[in-house]
């Protein structure tokens, strides 16, 4: 797992990757920033994060497009799965290398609080409640999109069909109000990810929350070691 | 050390490999030998544990690939028939990583250094793998395949693609291999099998068709013999002649190589040798012989009779 982890990273970091994904989420959270915290005269982070949640649907597919579909591509899958290292850490490490330059992206969040500090008092309460709900969705997306990874060999695929996804995800609270059938808007409420990232946001902390993310996280990467499993028996 | 009992592999109707049974000990160099979609890679990536059987076991040193797949996976080296390589990576820190996938429980630097030296690719150990050329790319494959000293060493085609002078050196680095680790390796040169191997498996239509000691191969299985003649003369007189002598089952003309010269080939039966007496017969009807070759029938001629045979009729 730490053997594919480290690749992983140094994969990002030593193409154009890591960089270009860093550099347009430092740009757009900094343009966020300053429009509704500067000019905005505000010291609530709030709206920074809510409108993040645009930047992750793009970026997150970008991270994760070739965890495996690259693989598969380049044929050096067959050292992964031929080497004695399980299914499950392999999947594993390469969920933590996406993780892991998400989580550094974001950590400009807290420079955005540090600046802050210096013109009011910033609610860390609020801002650290907030940056463990941005974490969290970021890792229920970071595992959808490695699984849609596994499901196809072109990077190009994956990254489109993750975009979608992610748009999809964003647009559930548009396809609730729209739909008049009880049961089936009861059933997208309950999966509705805004609903449960809000509840961060405003800087409450509550298991229901945190227990949702960290299912759609296990489910997907489950998923995707049923599949790598799936495709040596067929 | 590696047992394969039984395997079959369907993919939906086609079979891609039927029952396919085989040992390989220790210290043995096994040609694994066919025609393109024979079933050789096949059966190497369900060895390996790349892939599942639809039935039958694979054991490798006892352990078998499917219920205990760790253990059996670490006696494994394996070259697949396209190199897994990292092509950003430089070839040390692919090696490195590959070290750490494969847990490798040896001092890591002077290993890697030794199968880097074993594979003559030290100085290339700072190149970016994407930047290296087709056989310096094998060759890190090769490598990467040898890191941990593993018992089992399963190439898919090494020398495919490689220049003369390279494929003399992965030859030689084969056989200095075979000493110590169980090696299976498949090819489709027949020549580089024979060369190299202790025995050859050759399979056609994923069956085995022939399981042989490499010396034994041609004495068990060859046919007719062969003559191939280049004789200046009318062809007709030459070819009347020729099925006069004694022996001679059939005489073929291949093709005109130039004013009233043609190319022969003729067959006779095992035990006999024609040579002086076509040499007398031509003689006689003053026909110069230019060229004269006995040609018992080749591997190749064998492999394709061979697999034409016994691999044509596929499930």
């Amino acid at each position: 797992m730490i053997a594919i982890l480290k690749r992983e990273l140094s994969s990002y970091f030593r193409s154009a990757t890591a960089y270009v994904v860093m550099g347009v989420y430092f740009f757009f959270s900094g343009l966020f920033f300053y429009l509704y915290c500067f000019r905005g005269n505000s010291s609530n982070l709030s709206y920074v994060y809510a409108n993040m949640f645009y930047i992750i649907m793009f970026i997150i597919p970008i991270i994760t497009m070739k965890t495996f579909s690259e693989e598969k591509r380049q044929k050096t899958d067959q050292a992964l799965l031929t080497s004695p290292t399980g299914l499950t850490e392999i999947v594993l490490g390469k969920f933590l290398g996406a993780f892991l330059l998400f989580a550094l992206c974001s950590v400009i969040f807290l420079v955005y609080a540090v600046v802050i500090s210096f013109f009011a008092q910033p609610q860390w309460s609020v801002i650290l409640c907030t940056f463990v709900g941005l974490m969290l969705l970021g890792s229920a997306f970071i595992a959808i999109n490695v699984f849609i990874s596994s499901l196809t060999e072109s990077m190009i695929v994956a990254a489109v069909a993750g975009m979608a996804i992610g748009l999809l995800v964003d647009m559930m609270t548009y396809f609730i109000n729209a739909i008049n059938v009880d049961w089936i808007t009861a059933v997208l409420e309950k999966i509705n990810f805004i609903n449960y990232y809000q509840n961060f946001t405003y800087g409450v902390l509550s298991p229901v929350d945190i227990v949702f993310f960290l299912s759609v996280t296990a489910l997907f990467l489950f998923f995707t070691v049923r599949v790598l499993e799936k495709r040596r028996w067929s | 050390m590696v047992e394969v009992t039984s395997l079959t592999k369907r993919y939906g109707s086609v079979t891609a490999v039927d029952d396919i049974s085989f040992k390989a000990d220790s210290g043995e160099i096994l040609g694994f030998l066919g025609p393109n979609g024979a079933g050789k890679s096949t059966t190497m990536n369900i060895i390996t544990g790349y892939i599942s059987s639809t039935s039958g076991t694979v054991k490798v040193d006892g352990y078998d690939i499917l219920s205990e797949p760790k253990q059996a996976k670490m006696k494994i080296g394996y070259l697949p028939e396209i190199p897994p390589l990292y092509i950003d990576m430089t070839v040390r820190r692919y090696l490195d990583f590959m070290f750490d996938l494969k847990r490798v429980k040896l001092p890591k630097k002077e290993h890697v250094e030794e199968v880097m030296r074993l594979v003559h690719i030290t100085d290339k150990g700072d190149r970016i793998i994407k930047n290296l050329s087709k056989g310096y790319k094998q060759r890190v494959g090769f490598a990467q395949a040898l890191l941990g000293n593993p018992p089992v060493l399963i190439l898919d085609e090494p020398t495919v693609g490689l220049d003369p002078k390279q494929i003399i050196e992965i030859r030689s680095l084969i056989r200095s291999l075979g000493k110590k680790h169980t090696v299976i390796f498949s090819s489709h040169v027949l020549s580089e099998v024979s060369e190299i191997c202790d025995r050859v498996i050759v399979i056609a239509g994923g069956k085995i068709v022939a399981d042989a000691k490499t010396d034994e191969l041609a004495a068990t299985l060859s046919g007719n013999l062969k003559l191939s003649l280049l004789i200046e003369g009318t062809p007709s007189t030459v070819i009347t002649e020729l099925k006069k002598i004694p022996d001679v089952t059939g005489v073929r003309k291949e093709r005109e190589s130039g004013d009233n010269v043609c190319k022969y080939t003729v067959d006779y039966n095992k035990g006999a040798d024609i040579r002086r007496d076509v040499f007398s017969a031509m003689a006689r009807v003053s026909c110069p012989i230019l060229e004269m070759q006995s040609g018992n029938e080749s591997l190749e001629d064998m492999f394709l009779r061979l697999t034409k045979e016994k691999g044509g009729k596929k499930k």
